[in-house]
């Protein structure tokens, strides 16, 4: 076993637990917290993967953005008052099932399919290749999600802006 | 420096164990280095706050405790504020109480990883060294919502509510602000941007997101004039109010520290890292930051507070429409100039 | 060395979790942060094929930028539509919200 691998079942032991708290804490906080945790620990897998500048990116905008809107949400909507309410729906039991069987499903075939691959090649530091492909080959894309975030502000200020009374 | 790692990984080798252990006890002690400065730091600026402040306000300040200007004041502060009872208001969430501390001294603490005390002196050049601290900034805010929303008292939700606004609202100048120097280097890392200014500071080209960059750190800091989520007069200490002790004293510590990582990244990216004439690199590197703690604090005693909706303003309206305009005739400059 | 396979089976575990929150929780909010655990687990797939197969030249990191990107546009606007939500019917169960049912 060597070091890396270590690290990884690590990470990898990490990352997963916290992504149980995620969806099984009764208190919506502690999900939210479990949630940051996941995003650390996607993010030292990235490390781990040689993409060092998207795991920077990961915690700069997953848990510098994301994750305080959802703070901020969950502090304007919660009732406090409200303890003892059950936070899963009926369907446990039937979407335990499906998730089990697409699971299976896809690490079936992660398994036959990939288990060949040998280790990767020696990797290049790839910051300024990765600006030097978003700005060359995938400027139209870079471009149409700028409109999309410009659409996503507007609408959400839209939407979540108080009903103001006609003077 | 290299002749005696050698020798420290041989002495390990010869002894047949793998070499993650000599690593791993290498980072421990740097660690352990790290956390050393920080404390001793940490606690020079407080009392060097008090005395600013003092000088400021025409009195003496601290002046009994060891001697000399009472230069032991704030190991007594910390002395006092260890022994202290350690109270959990009612109502509180314990678990995400006791967590959100230690989550805002990680984040103060992980950003020493890529300051650059001197030419070999940095923990570990990362090559998207600026990058690092930027993300590793946003996770504080994480950590003062947790510590507003677990203390069970509307004070403390409505400074962590306001702390998080502006705290998000100036990183955008801020992280603008540094991509002209980040453009004109061509680089991320720390080393690299000081090496590129041997010849002429940042400062001067970039004279305009530097200020920018200063109003900004001043705001992620919440220090005055962007006091408002610790208003004392205000909203009675904001977010820390139920915390007492060793959690406050934490607190406290992290809010130096990040004043004092914000002030290296200016002393790094504008004001030439560790480059002067007579004296050590390291020296030198210390005094520019020092200074530029010593403008942090001078700005603290001498303007008054603004208030929330003036603070937004002035980070939405104007510094991010300055900063835009500074990357945008960085570039252009940088493009006429081959 | 780690196999691709442990990374392809690790974001399968992440997606399946995801899903699973999805599926079952009944705050809206809770249904976006299982949301964003499927994300991230797509993004860790695309990742680890862009580390292990030459060819695809970090066009999986491009992906897995525009789909951090595209994660964040849509949180901002599911919350607001939550928000939206709360106003309206005074609680965020999903179950609770069903004028709209036969």
């Amino acid at each position: 076993m060597t070091v890396i691998q270590v690290v990884f079942f690590l990470v990898a032991a990490f990352t997963t637990a916290a992504a149980f708290l995620v969806v099984l804490a009764k208190n919506i906080v502690h999900c939210a917290i479990a949630l940051v945790f996941t995003f650390f620990g996607v993010a030292a897998l990235y490390v781990l993967l040689d993409a060092e500048f998207l795991a920077a990116v990961q915690v700069l905008l997953y848990v510098g953005g994301i994750t305080i809107l959802l703070l901020f949400a969950i502090m304007l909507t919660s009732r406090i008052s409200a303890r003892g309410v059950k936070i899963m729906n009926e369907q446990v039991g039937v979407s335990a099932v499906v998730v089990f069987a697409i699971f299976a499903l896809m690490a079936i075939a992660s398994l036959k399919g990939f288990a060949l691959v040998g280790s990767p090649p020696p990797a290049s530091y790839a910051t300024a290749s990765l600006g030097r492909l978003l700005l060359t080959t995938y400027v139209l894309p870079f471009e149409a999600v700028s409109i999309l975030l410009l659409a996503a502000m507007v609408g959400a200020i839209i939407l979540a802006r108080r009903e103001r009374e006609k003077d | 420096m290299e002749k005696s790692m050698e020798r420290f990984y041989a002495a390990f080798a010869a002894l047949g164990v793998p070499s993650i252990v000599p690593q791993l006890i290498l980072m421990l002690v740097v660690a352990s280095l790290v956390i050393l400065f920080i404390s001793v730091s940490v606690m020079f600026m407080i009392w060097w706050e008090r005395k600013i402040s003092a000088h400021i306000q025409v009195r003496y300040g601290p002046m009994r405790v060891g001697g000399w200007h009472g230069w032991a004041q704030s190991i007594a502060d910390g002395i006092k504020l260890l022994i202290k009872e350690d109270v959990i208001p009612a109502g509180a969430d314990k678990l995400v109480f006791a967590l959100a501390p230690m989550v805002v001294f990680a984040a103060a603490l992980a950003a020493y990883v890529i300051i650059p005390f001197g030419p070999n002196l940095i923990v570990r050049d990362l090559n998207i060294g600026v990058l690092f601290y930027i993300s590793i900034s946003s996770l504080t805010v994480v950590g003062i919502i947790m510590a507003g929303w677990s203390s069970n008292n509307k004070y403390s939700v409505l400074g962590a509510l306001r702390s998080a606004a502006q705290a998000v609202s100036y990183e955008v100048p801020l992280v603008v602000s540094i991509l002209g120097v980040i453009m004109t280097v061509g680089s991320l890392s720390m080393i690299q941007i000081v090496e590129a200014q041997q010849r002429i500071w940042f400062v001067i080209p970039q004279f305009v997101g530097f200020l920018i960059y200063l109003t900004a750190a001043l705001a992620e800091c919440n220090r005055l004039p962007f006091d408002i989520p610790e208003a004392e007069s205000e909203l009675v200490a904001g977010f820390h109010v139920e915390y007492s002790g060793m959690r406050f004293a934490i607190f406290f510590l992290a809010e130096y520290a990040n004043m004092f990582t914000v002030a290296a990244i200016a002393t790094t990216l504008f004001l030439g890292g560790w480059h002067g004439p007579l004296l050590p690199p390291w020296l030198w590197f210390l005094i520019k930051t020092y200074f530029i703690i010593f403008v942090m604090m001078w700005l603290r005693w001498t303007l008054a507070r603004l208030r929330v909706d003036q603070l937004m303003n002035l980070g939405w309206k104007v510094l991010l429409p300055l900063a835009f305009l500074n990357m945008g005739i960085t570039g252009l400059v940088l493009v006429l100039l081959g | 060395m780690v196999p691709l396979s442990h990374y392809l089976i690790l974001s399968a575990v992440l997606f399946a979790i995801g899903m699973f929150g999805a599926l079952t929780r009944r705050n809206a909010i809770g249904i976006l942060m299982a949301l964003e655990l499927m994300f991230n687990a797509v993004n860790l797939n695309f990742v680890a094929f862009s580390r292990y197969l030459p060819s695809t030249m970090l066009q999986g990191q491009i992906f897995a930028i525009f789909v951090i990107t595209i994660a964040a546009a849509e949180a901002a606007v599911g919350l607001a539509i939550v928000l939206g939500l709360y106003r309206n019917f005074k609680t965020i169960n999903v179950d609770e919200i069903n004028l709209m049912k036969w």
